[in-house]
Parts: structure tokens; sequence; C-alpha cells
């Protein structure tokens, strides 16, 4: 077993139920979402799905068939991970009571580019983004401060250059 | 434009996809488009006496004619016990469309309406979406149209499947302008029909090349009417041909190159032979576990091509070298074109000659005992009595393979039966949809004791309709397949399976003013068969078999097609 880490674009239709289906199909067919992350595309009748799945070779495939059988999945493609820029955002709230914990998680905070957005007497919330790596990095480095709740928005992505997953009409 | 009621754009729609007949019951949330029906007399509706039988009759309806069966029923219960009957197509790929009231879309502050849990509200679109191929919810009735005419495309073409459309009340009730078009376009569904040319190359050069092709030919043969396809390709490569349980019919089995069924409870000629064979060409099939058994002793040694018009079919269970996904008509014939070209005279007698010896020495098998009432023996008498095109329905369990492996089926669309989801009970509402499709042939069920009371209820249907179909009860008091497992594998613990002696089936019959009869030896059956298929209302047969028959061969659950038994002494 050669289980790896994919990232499936699916372009779907625009409309109520279609999430349900695709996470549906998953369930039924025993296949993990390992993260899914959806919003509208620039033509306002389509969504896209951008999907992470672990999986062997033929498992992979069996998802993009059966994505493929979905009335309301237009169109699907399997991104080369070496060539897309994917992106993940998460919000971290982490505990920081006192100066000097501060200065040392806005320390941090700086060498992976994030930004703190809100603050109390008793916590940060920083905003990062990045592939999930960097995100997974960044998490780890702030355990012994104590993480106090984490939000991540899945991946997202887009292969490079000009090529798009493209509905013809 | 013409404006209308969404319960009479429903109906407009169905006269314009050329619906005949509807399977259903009514209820609260339907009114409205029973109003309809009432005075549409072009639409036969035929009132199924439990939800369940309204979508197995539209489902048989659909086998035996290949147009869409159609089934209706209110919403919550009525709509719920419809998805036995809509899962049961779906894992056979039978076109049914299911029509199911809802409460109503939109009404401002209303309790009676969906998502606040009102009376005979149900979820139905969250409970089918995995068993339909499409499922639909117009909320305004101007969508009406253009859902029906997606409805119906969807579930008759590429591979076939359910569709429910689930119709709130108010979509039925508002009226607007309706728009019907000819033409539909759905741009997520595209179905491939035409073979890619390279792959036909490819699998032309296997077959040419191949000394021991033997062919597997499954529903999809049936579904896209590819029969004289087959046969002539089987014959032009002297390779024999086996069929799993939903491919029966598709080939004569009376042909020399027919092997019966593959499988759970195939043949022993099938099984033999596919682990001999060198190229294997697999047609409208999807490897399921009861026709591979232990997928790496399935045929190790052969190359396999696979046609199949649902992509995800090719590869989910069997690895293949040569995939083609499109049409089984028109692949075979491409196949057949390319072969008739290309092949020189003579090819293989040898394996001609193995496929005969093979086929000699299961002769014993298939002609079963020659004791009175031995299912094996009354499956072949009903052969001798029924014409050729003659329909014949199966519940499920030893009824069912009794009837596959020695109820010999010469053509196409004449034998039905569950196949994929082992729905007992479905035989008899599917028998009376097969017999509204085509009246003029007789129709009948081969059924246990235990799977005929699931859905008994349809005797009333079947009368009141005047629908008379012949059910023959192979009673043996006993939830047979399971006892038989627990007798070869669990040492005979009969745990909750013994059905009694009750009831008297031809009394039953009678009571719902149908026939009823209890043969007692192999004259009988015949005499009996005779007149049922005759009569102008429904018979029930019952046949008493013995308590502890088998079926054999037998290919154990999990073991390869090696590991096939022929008798309780072999385990």
């Amino acid at each position: 077993m050669n289980e790896k880490s994919h990232v499936i674009a699916a372009i779907v239709e625009h409309k109520p139920g279609v999430l349900y289906s695709v996470a549906n199909m998953f369930r039924r067919r025993n296949f993990n979402i390992e993260s899914i992350a959806v919003g509208p595309t620039e033509q306002s009748d389509l969504a896209r799905m951008t999907i992470t799945v672990n999986g062997d070779e033929r498992t992979i495939e069996q998802v993009i068939k059966q994505l493929n059988k979905l009335i309301d999945v237009i169109k699907v493609s399997r991104l080369d991970p070496s060539n897309i820029v994917s992106r993940e955002m998460a919000l971290v709230k982490i505990t920081a009571p006192g100066a000097k914990i501060r200065t040392d998680v806005i320390n941090y905070a700086n060498i992976f580019r994030a930004r703190v957005v809100d603050v109390s007497p008793e916590s940060l919330m920083v905003e990062i983004t990045g592939d999930a790596n960097k995100i997974d990095a960044f998490i780890a480095s702030m355990k012994p401060f104590g993480v106090k709740e984490v939000a991540r928005t899945g991946i997202t992505a887009l292969s490079r250059g000009v090529k798009s997953v493209k509905i013809e009409e | 434009m013409t404006k209308m009621s969404g319960a009479q754009a429903i109906v407009e729609a169905l006269k314009r996809q050329k619906v005949e007949v509807i399977f259903g019951i009514v209820g609260g949330a339907v009114l409205p488009l029973y109003d309809v029906l009432y005075e549409t007399p072009e639409i036969r509706h035929i009132m199924a006496r439990h939800e369940q039988c309204a979508a197995h009759a539209a489902d048989g309806y659909a086998r035996a004619s290949g147009r869409p069966g159609v089934c209706m029923a209110t919403s919550g219960p009525g709509a719920t016990n419809l998805v036995t009957g809509i899962a049961n197509a779906y894992m056979d790929s039978a076109p049914i469309v299911a029509f199911t009231g809802q409460v109503n879309a939109f009404a401002v502050n209303s309790s009676y309406m969906i998502g606040r849990d009102a009376f005979q509200e149900a979820d139905i679109i969250g409970i089918t979406t995995p068993v339909t191929k499409c499922n639909f919810q117009p909320k305004r009735a101007s969508e009406i149209p253009k859902t029906l005419k997606q409805a119906f495309h969807i579930a008759t073409t590429g591979r076939p499947g359910p569709v429910l459309v689930d119709l709130p009340k108010n979509a039925q009730t508002e009226t607007a302008e309706m728009k019907f078009r000819d033409s539909v376009r759905i741009r997520g569904y595209k179905p491939k029909i035409d073979p890619h040319p390279f792959q036909v190359k490819k699998a032309v050069e296997l077959l040419l090349k191949s000394e021991r092709p033997i062919i597997l030919a499954g529903g999809g043969v049936i579904i896209s009417n590819a029969s004289p396809e087959l046969l002539t390709i089987a014959e032009l490569l002297m390779a024999p041909v086996t069929t799993p349980l939903m491919g029966k019919g598709c080939f004569p089995e009376n042909h020399p190159l027919s092997l019966g069924n593959i499988g759970m409870h195939g043949t022993s000629a099938s099984t033999k032979l596919i682990l001999e064979a060198d190229v294997l060409l697999a047609v409208g099939t999807r490897f399921s576990d009861r026709t591979t058994g232990k997928l790496d002793e399935f045929c190790p040694d052969a190359k396999i091509i696979h046609i199949d018009i649902d992509s995800a079919e090719i590869g989910k269970n069997v690895g293949v070298d040569v995939p083609i996904v499109a049409d089984a008509k028109k692949t075979l014939t491409a196949i057949y074109q390319s072969l008739t070209s290309k092949l020189q005279k003579g090819k293989s007698s040898q394996w001609a000659k193995r496929v005969r010896e093979v086929k000699e020495q299961a002769r014993d098998e298939m002609s079963g005992g020659e004791k009175d009432l031995k299912p094996p023996r009354l499956m072949k008498e009903l052969r001798k009595i029924l014409p050729n095109d003659a329909i014949v329905a199966t519940e499920v369990g030893q009824n069912q393979m009794w009837a596959a492996l020695y109820f010999m089926s010469y053509k196409p669309r004449t034998f039905i039966s569950s196949g994929g989801l082992g729905t007992m009970g479905f035989g008899f509402p599917a028998s009376i949809g097969a017999k509204v499709a085509c009246p003029d042939t007789p129709v009948v069920d081969i059924a246990g004791d235990g799977s005929f009371r699931m859905t008994e209820q349809e005797l009333a249907c079947s009368v009141i309709e005047k629908i008379p179909v012949t059910v023959i009860v192979l009673n043996n008091s006993v939830l047979g397949m399971v006892a038989q497992w627990q007798r070869l594998f669990y040492g005979r613990r009969y745990s909750a399976v013994d059905l009694g002696n009750v009831p008297d089936f031809a009394k039953l019959a009678k009571a719902y003013g149908a026939e009823g009869t209890r043969v007692g030896s192999l004259k009988e059956f015949s005499k009996a068969v005779k007149k049922a298929i005759k009569s102008e209302v429904t018979t029930v047969i019952d046949v008493p078999i013995g308590y502890e028959e088998n079926v054999f061969p037998m290919i154990p659950a999990g073991a390869g097609l090696k590991g096939m038994i022929e008798s309780e002494e072999e385990l």
C-alpha cells in the first residue's frame, strides 16, 4: 500500500444538496476526506471543491470516478502536487498571559509570516496562511505556550500557469 | 407556454414521456397530483398494497419492457416504504422514476413546511441519495417540466438506474407558465456511448491471439439489447458464454456454447472453464463478490477485457487489461466487425472440444434428481411447459438459485430477479409489473414460502387490477438458504429459520379471490401450471419440498472458484 495525500479539484453545480451528495458518496464508499474547502467560482452557478484524500493509486482513481458519476459534479481534476499553488488558512488562539510570552509568540508569528489578529489579556489570535506543512509547523511551535483553539480552512489549490479546470459549455 | 398547475404539469410531462402506467399508493401529500390523474384515462394507475411493491412492480415493468417504470407514493412513510424498491433497482440498474409527495417547500410561518417536522414529513432526498442515480426536489411548479425531463433522461440513459422526484405540495398546487422542451442538457452528465477505437483494437488483438477465450455476459448486455451481437461474437470465436445472475437470458441457455450461471451457485462447467481461460471478455458486468468469489483466485491467468458504460465499474473490484467505457451493443458491434475481417477459419478446435467435454461431464448435475418434487426436476418440468418467451421472476434464496441453475432462459428480459440487493419479496410484485408490460406473455414467479410471505398482500392488487400471474411456492417451511448455511457451516444449528406450516397458501390465495392449489406429485404440478398460465386470475401453486434440500454446486463465502463443492460430503 502506497498511501499518499492527493488534491482533487471538483467543479460542481452551485446549489443546495451538492455538498451532501459528495460527502455522502465518500462515506458510503468508505473513502476518507482529509479536508474539503468549498466556495463559489468565477461563474456564479458553479462552485469549486478542493478535496484532499489519503489513499493508494487505486483508491484515488475510484474516488475520481465515483465523483464523476455524480450528476451535479461537472468536472473533476486531479492536481499534480509538483505543479500547483496550494494554500490553507488557520486561525490559532494561543494562551499568552504576560508581556514576555506575548513577545515570544509574536516573534514566532513573524518568522512564519503570520499576523496577530486579536488580543485579550489572556490570549492572542494569529492568522496564518500557507501550505499544510507550514501550518502544522506553526501549530507545533505554539504547543509549549498552550494552543487553546484552532480553526483551519482546509487546502484550496490551483494549478500553475494558464491551464484551468474549464467547463465546456 | 401554457399556464397550468404543477400537478397538471407533472401529468403532462408523464404523457410526453409516453408513460402508460403508474404503480402507486395515494396519500395526503400527493392529493393534487392524484386529482389530475383522476381525469387522465390514458395513464393507468395500479394501486399496490404496499409502496415497496409499487417500486418493485415498476422495476419488473422496466426490466420486462426496457421502458422506464414509474411508481408513486405520498410523503413520510409512503416515501420511506419505497426505499427498498429503489435500492433494489439501483443495485440492478433498473430505470425507474419514483415520485413522492412532500410537505410545502414554502409557506410563510407555517408549521406544515419542510424542516419543521410536519406530519408525514421525511427527508426522502437525504434518505435516497445513496440509492438513486439522482434525485430532485422542485420547490416551485415552474421547475417541473425541466425536472421531469431530466429525471427520465437520467433514469434511462447511460447505466440506467432509479431517479426520485420529491414533490412539495405547493409545487403541485401553484400555477405557472409551463414550457415543455424536447431537448435536455445536463452539463454534469454525458454518458460515453461510443467505444474508443484504440481500445477496441487492443481487445481484438487479445481475442485473436487467445486460444481459450470465454465470455462473461452480464445485465448490461440485456439493457443495451446486445444479445444478437453477443451471439455472433461467441460463435465466431467459439467462445463459451457464462452469465452472472443479472445476465441470465442474454444468451440462449440451450446453445452449445452456453455454460449457464456463474458464481456462488454457478454451474460446474462455468466454474471450471473460466479458470482455464486465457482471455476473459467481460461485458456489462460488475464483478460482484457473488460472481467472482475470492478475488485473487478469480481468473488469475486470464487477460481481462472489460466493457462497461459506467467507468467507475472498471477496476473497482478486478484489475483489467483492456478497459472499454462504452455501450455494450456498440462495442460488441465494433469488435465483431474488426474480428470478422481478421479471423482465420478453424479457431482453436481444441478449446471447443474441451468445452463440450466439460459440459458433458456436468450433464448429471444439470439433469437433477429423478424423484418427484425435487426442485431441479420441477424447474426442468416448468421449462417444458412454458413457451420460450414466458417471463420468470424469482424471489431470493434457494428458489432463486434453483431457478438460475435449472430453469433455462432463452431470451433476454425473460428472467427477472433481485441480483444485487437480494430482496426477498421482490419476485411477486415484479412479476405483476412484468405482466402489465407484457400482458400476452405468461409470467411466473418462482417463490419460496419465506419470500412470498413478505409481499403476498399484492394478491389483492393482482386480483382487483386483473393482472394474472402464476406463483409457484417451493414450500419447505423454512428460510431455506439460511438453513443451508446453518446446515453446512454452523453444525445444523437452525437458528430462527423455521417458518412452520402456516399459512395454507391455497386458502390464502382463495381468500383474496385468486386461485390456489397444493400439489403432491410432478404430474399434479404440471397440470396445475398448465392451468394457471391460462387462467384469468392469479394462481398460487403450493409445492411442498423437503426441509433439508440444498442448492449445489456452491462456492462457500470467502472461498475462491477452486473451492466449489457439489455435495454436503465434500465439506
